[in-house]
């Protein structure tokens, strides 16, 4: 089998958390399915809706994406996941609004990779510019192909039919027809067109899908599913990242299957305690590797040493920009490795059947998954099947699919189905973190507040977001990757928080070399219209300018342009963010009331990135792996929070789970400089 | 124990988490796992009418007791967290709600200082605070 490596977002500078496991193949089963029927059998019956390959654009056949029911019922198919988003509402808008039919009765069937197109994963604030216009394109197809059936069977002029609240009348009062009857449940098969006419969304807020079933408990995540003669899961861990398995000794107990193969050994058991209970009676032998390395300054130091040159991007020369110069800074800037904390930790149900697999399981990234764990059991893509439950959250944490691995291995031992959900510490442990990094920036500017150079170089935390869009005719930026002592991957606004948190701060004590208002010096070297559009729409809602403790950012990211302005208050020692107010320009706006919660949500978790939260690891171990000990923003450190939408209903919509994220720290950071005449460079913010 | 208002047997080890038990005895997975330390609140259930955290609970302690998860809680304050859209991934929503309900039950009309503190255990990491503060006072309002 060709080897599969993960990728977890290809488009930009991500960094791929290998895969955790490859199983040994069972010759038999790999032959058998070789040689036999069934994988052709099993693909054809795939085929009729699991459509598209990695490779290769979506499917444009419209019944890959759409169904009609007899009922008048719309299913629409998308691998896209639903962790809270709120891109199940959305997609739903989407298709209702092209369809002109009420937004109950679209169904979304999501991230199974039986029934939806491929889909590369649901990353990178890519749902709502690609996936959103893909079922506008689908729907306004079946809409004028409801519209042609409807003229057909009245032999009526196309042009002379309305379609609204999901029927088709006669314009001039006469009859009507409703979806299912006209389709009588059959397929429709077209094309989807490129060119189909689409519209642009209306903007206007719907209540979350599925929201009843979450407020009464009844929405079942993957860690609440059953299968009938279930097992529970547990998996030993090792005592320090690195170290190998040698040997386990297992007492045999009654309706207790033990795995052990290569690094792998785990229990299943007919209930949780005795899972647990098994777990504690393995009797595991480590051999340890001395893993060194650990949070703190040293940490900065050896990821500058292991850094590769990576690519510069130049412009100008910096030595005439600096000679030009009446001020010049050099500073160093750090972020910290955090955790994702999804509050329900990864889990996963795994099923065989013969040699199908079939795994329910939270994660971004299902085809991948599905890649991985054809992978792990050395077995065809074709004869495994994930599907995702709407999430309880994942931040970009959850790409990829150890946990289902893991639950897989379990099953096929046990030969029974096996539902594994992470403890909290695990999770915190065994998943991946946001990269820490190391930022320096030297810069020059003129007293006139022009910034004549620039040079900005990144050790590991990432690329994007690293230009920024300030004129500056002599600059150089470079992201240089670095050997990471923790396993490390995707998050909300993964590089671009870090280079945000460094180029913002940065900003703001070039301001104050020349003497300069921040909110001026911005504007002084800015022409972009929509970021100085927020700015301004920041600053003005904020009152910018009055009171102690005040502090603003600004960025573009993902489509997304961004202005930040918060205050602060020091108490103790102790950082409080006041209030913020963030001006957010995502192109047209979809849906403004979830636009504000995700905004809203953003900043509140940025609160935690920018004045606590801290991976701490020592010699292979990760010593904060509980909340206890990692803190997480609370009710109690809670801003006011305003968010000023600059809706631009001409432009096409960006996605806006991430960006929103960028702007807090550098804001809070400044503002306490403001406050204190203290510059913090290192998030999280400490006095 | 009396849950959701029927007299359930439970043959359990008595150390068992009450939470395992509602979960995976009872198929009551309203209350979600979060931490095991009772530090997010995802797990509150009421017992005799108090919030407890029922990830740490012994189902011992809760023998005989009255216990009420979200599946048996029919309050105004579920309205209101539709009506504010406070949620987002929903997985912390369970707790909240008990959480906010019990807090109601005692003080029908508390300060957002009051919300803030009662709140305090629960965790949402998808950061719906606000909206959650501002749904327990809409619905303290609706029941005044």
């Amino acid at each position: 089998m060709p080897e599969t490596t993960l990728q977890i977002e290809p488009e930009r500078y991500e960094l791929a958390a290998q895969p955790t496991y490859r199983f040994q193949v069972d010759r038999r089963d790999f032959l058998g399915l070789l040689g036999g029927g069934l994988l052709i059998v099993f693909s054809a019956g795939a085929q009729e809706s699991g459509r598209g390959r990695r490779g290769e654009g979506p499917p444009q056949d419209l019944d890959a994406w759409l169904h009609i029911g007899e009922d008048g019922a719309v299913t629409v198919c998308t691998g896209k996941t639903e962790v809270g988003q709120n891109i199940r509402t959305s997609l739903s808008q989407a298709a209702a609004e092209e369809l002109h039919c009420p937004l109950a009765s679209i169904k979304l069937v999501m991230a199974d990779t039986a029934l939806t197109p491929y889909d590369m994963g649901t990353f990178g604030s890519r749902s709502t510019p690609t996936m959103a216009p893909q079922i506008r394109r689908a729907a306004a197809t079946a809409r004028e192909a409801l519209l042609d059936l409807a003229a057909a069977k009245w032999n009526a002029d196309r042009s002379k039919l309305a379609i609204a609240d999901g029927k088709i009348a006669r314009a001039d009062g006469g009859e009507s027809i409703g979806f299912g009857e006209l389709t009588k449940g059959q397929k429709l098969t077209k094309t989807i067109a490129r060119d189909v006419a689409v519209a642009r969304p209306l903007c206007q807020s719907a209540p979350k899908v599925a929201a009843r079933d979450i407020v009464t408990g009844k929405h079942k995540y993957t860690s609440d599913l059953t299968r009938p003669g279930m097992l529970y899961g547990r998996v030993l861990r090792p005592p320090a990242f690195g170290a190998t398995l040698l040997s386990v000794d297992a007492p045999s107990l009654p309706g207790v299957t033990v795995v052990h193969e290569k690094n792998f050994a785990g229990v299943a058991a007919p209930d949780a305690q005795a899972a647990a209970n098994a777990l504690r009676l393995l009797k595991p032998e480590w051999k340890r590797e001395p893993a060194g390395g650990s949070s703190g300054g040293e940490l900065y130091e050896a990821l500058k040493k292991t850094a590769a040159p990576g690519n510069a991007d130049v412009h100008g020369s910096l030595d005439e920009g600096l000679a030009s110069a009446d001020v010049k800074l050099q500073a160093t800037y750090t972020v910290a490795y955090i955790a994702h904390a999804p509050l329900e930790p990864r889990a996963a149900l795994a099923e065989w059947d013969g040699g199908k697999l079939t795994v329910r399981t939270g994660t971004q990234v299902p085809f991948g998954v599905r890649a991985e764990l054809a992978a792990a059991f050395g077995i065809p893509e074709d004869r495994v099947r994930v599907i995702v439950p709407d999430t309880g959250s994942a931040y970009g944490g959850k790409h990829t699919g150890e946990c289902a691995v893991e639950a897989a291995r379990l099953a096929k031992a046990a030969g029974k189905p096996v539902k594994l959900v992470w403890t909290r510490e695990e999770e915190f442990t065994w998943g991946y973190f946001r990269p820490a990094g190391v930022i320096e920036v030297s810069s020059g500017a003129r007293r006139d507040g022009a910034i004549t150079a620039w040079q900005f170089d990144n050790y590991n935390s990432g690329g994007s977001g690293i230009a920024g869009l300030y004129e500056i005719p002599n600059r150089r930026t470079a992201f240089h990757p670095a050997e990471s002592p923790l396993r490390q991957g995707s998050y909300r606004g993964l590089a671009a928080t870090a280079n945000h948190f460094a180029r913002e701060v940065h900003m703001d004590e070039l301001a104050a070399a020349v003497k300069m208002d921040p909110l001026e010096f911005r504007l002084k070297n800015l022409k972009d219209e929509r970021l100085r559009a927020v700015l301004h729409a920041a600053a003005e809602r904020f009152g910018w300018g009055q009171g102690k403790g005040i502090g603003m950012a600004c960025g573009f990211e993902k489509n997304g342009y961004i202005a930040t302005c918060a205050q602060v208050a020091v108490e103790d020692s102790r950082i409080r963010v006041l209030r913020v107010v963030e001006a957010f320009d995502c192109g047209a706006v979809v849906n403004p009331d979830h636009l504000k919660n995700q905004i809203e949500g953003a900043i509140s978790m940025a609160v935690g990135g920018a004045l606590f939260e801290q991976i701490r690891f020592n010699d292979g171990q990760i010593v904060n792996p509980r909340f206890s000990l990692y803190r997480v923003p609370r009710f109690s450190d809670m801003p006011e929070i305003e968010v000023v939408l600059v809706d631009r209903p001409d432009l096409p919509s960006a996605g806006a789970g991430e960006t929103p994220i960028v702007g807090l720290a550098p804001a809070v950071s400044n503002a306490v400089f403001h406050l204190t005449g203290t510059r913090l460079r290192s998030m999280p913010l400490e006095l | 124990m009396t849950v959701n208002g029927a007299r359930r047997r439970i043959d359990a080890d008595p150390d068992s988490p009450l939470l395992s038990v509602l979960r995976d005895g009872l198929d009551l997975t309203g209350p979600k796992y979060g931490c095991g330390e009772g530090l997010c609140g995802a797990c509150t259930v009421l017992l005799d009418g108090q919030p407890v955290r029922s990830c740490i609970l012994p189902v011992r302690a809760a023998a005989g007791k009255r216990i009420t998860t979200i599946e048996g809680i029919h309050h105004p304050l579920q309205d209101a967290i539709v009506e504010e859209d406070a949620m987002q991934c929903g997985y912390c929503t369970a707790g909240m709600i008990v959480s906010g309900v019990a807090l109601l039950n005692k003080n029908p009309n508390p300060s957002r200082d009051e919300i803030v503190r009662h709140m305090n255990g629960n965790i949402c990491r998808c950061g719906t605070y606000l909206r959650i503060v501002a749904a327990i006072r809409k619905a303290a309002q609706a029941h005044a």
